[in-house]
């Protein structure tokens, strides 16, 4: 087994869902989680605020220094994620196509380094 | 079977091991016999390879009787095992996960058993960036655990297009290798052929699968013709015709006629049809180079390539319209591409403008790497710098 994880992105800037929208994302990811569990996929996951409710902390010449965030300056901004286990990429692909529907978003897969670090 | 998926994602330690499990395997089976299945994943690994580098490197029979005195008598199922392993690995190499680049080279890496200098010179690329490639790709294949496994049906029409054309490619390699002195590489060629096959039995109502087969089946069968006795290039203008192989173009035709009638035209269907065409004509004067334009506007719309038009400006060239044809290829960018300068030449020799195609010969030889291709341009220079 592999864990990964599963990052859905949105582009600030582009339209946002309206609130009878946003209900049913809701509810389709919710969906989604219950499914997740009941398979054994689930690890973590849940809905990030938005990016101007993040802040940086950073050392950097032997002080801690803390800024408003976000950290990337770009425009793409993660919304939410997932910690999934899966057997293969294959099955973490799976689930991603239904992140993604459910979220109305990309959704990017990244590996977990094992930890035996191989 | 967890293991085994997990481990192959070691394919850069497999390679290295290969040698040596190889060595150490032949050793050990005649006195120990075959190791238990998920522990000795890289001698298992290392003994298919070595089924598989035997069954390409010698003919058939001599194959079967090697891999029999490695395997033992009773083990002649490890052999059938090999063929769905490849399929496996191709469907692997070519998983969506892996860009493009990576897709073709890896199989042409582990499948075709090129090495990395000869897949970047298929590529027009430099060595090192090929190898930055291979690289990558596998430690993505291992990093994010891509499973060794043909698709499910469900998975398989879009996991069928990157390996259709990776197998193009290994193929195209074969046909006119890109550096050495054969013309071809005839294993490598009959090797996608027998991929094709594969894969057309694996999908038989995919015409696109079919329509590649036929396509290399069509081309295969002019392979006697393109060398003369010395090993020298003749171009389809001055092929004997009688030495093309009438089996493999009935059989292409066969393939052909089954693309046309479930009419879903596709790229490697139409490159097919245009193939059929020539392989129609008993002489190069008798070819129907109208209809072959004809394909090729429909393959333009379907591949608008700069490849497909020079191809098709060509076939303009032999309807008479040689300025037409020129025209076109000013408007292309291959300045990479050696036959565009080959191609370029030979238009301009046919317009009396020998200087200039000289130059232009001599543009494309800076470019070609295969010897027999080689030979054939300078010859061409040489005479129109003679005429000159």
């Amino acid at each position: 087994m592999s864990q990964y994880l599963l990052s859905v992105y949105y582009v600030e800037g582009e339209e946002t869902p309206t609130a009878d929208e946003i209900e049913v994302i809701y509810a389709d990811v919710d969906t989604l989680n219950k499914k997740m569990m009941d398979r054994g996929t689930w690890v973590f996951g849940g809905g990030l605020h938005t990016p101007e409710n993040a802040t940086v902390v950073r050392a950097e010449g032997g002080e801690i220094l803390t800024t408003d965030g976000p950290f990337p300056e770009a425009k793409e901004q993660i919304g939410g994620f997932w910690v999934i286990e899966a057997k293969d990429l294959d099955e973490a692909l799976d689930w991603a196509g239904q992140a993604t529907v459910a979220c109305r978003g990309p959704v990017e897969v990244r590996p977990f380094q094992d930890e035996e670090g191989a | 079977m967890a293991t085994l998926v997990r481990r192959f994602g070691d394919i850069e330690l497999a390679e290295e091991a290969v040698q040596e499990a190889f060595v150490e395997a032949v050793r050990r089976w005649p006195e120990a016999g075959i190791p238990p299945s998920p522990a000795g994943w890289i001698i298992t690994t290392a003994k298919n390879r070595a089924i598989d580098r035997l069954r390409r490197e010698s003919i058939r029979q001599e194959r079967h009787e090697q891999a029999h005195q490695l395997v033992g008598e009773d083990e002649s199922a490890e052999i059938e095992i090999v063929d769905d392993d490849q399929l496996r690995l191709i469907f692997t190499c070519c998983h969506p996960a892996l860009a493009p680049e990576a897709q073709v080279a890896l199989t042409l890496r582990l499948i075709g058993g090129l090495q990395t200098p000869e897949i970047a010179r298929a590529f027009l690329t430099s060595e090192s960036t090929m190898a930055q490639r291979l690289v990558r790709a596998k430690r993505k294949i291992k990093n994010a655990n891509i499973p060794y496994r043909i698709p499910s049906d469900a998975e398989l029409p879009n996991r069928l297009r990157p390996v259709l054309s990776v197998v193009y490619l290994i193929f195209n390699e074969g046909y006119v290798a890109t550096s050495g002195p054969e013309l071809a590489r005839v294993d490598l060629a009959l090797e996608a052929i027998r991929l094709a096959r594969l894969l057309r039995d694996l999908m038989p109502d995919e015409p696109e699968a079919a329509g590649l087969l036929a396509l290399m089946l069509l081309n295969e069968s002019r392979r006697k013709a393109r060398t003369d006795s010395e090993g020298c290039l003749v171009t389809l203008r001055d092929q004997d015709r009688s030495t093309w192989d009438r089996e493999l173009i009935r059989e292409g035709h066969e393939v052909v006629r089954g693309c046309i009638r479930r009419n879903q035209p596709g790229p490697y269907q139409l490159q097919a049809a245009i193939a059929a065409v020539h392989a129609d004509a008993g002489s190069a004067d008798e070819t129907d180079w109208d209809q072959i334009v004809t394909i090729y506007d429909q393959l333009s719309v379907m591949a608008p390539t700069p490849v497909v038009r020079l191809n098709r400006a060509i076939a303009i060239a032999e309807t008479g319209d040689v300025e037409g044809a020129l025209n076109i290829l000013d408007g292309l960018d291959l300045d990479g591409y050696h036959l565009y300068h080959a191609t370029y030449a030979d238009l301009l020799e046919r317009l009396g403008r020998i200087e200039d195609a000289a130059d232009s010969y001599a543009r494309a030889l800076d470019l070609t790497t295969n010897e027999a291709e080689r030979a054939h341009l300078e010859r061409r220079e040489q005479r129109a710098r003679g005429g000159a």
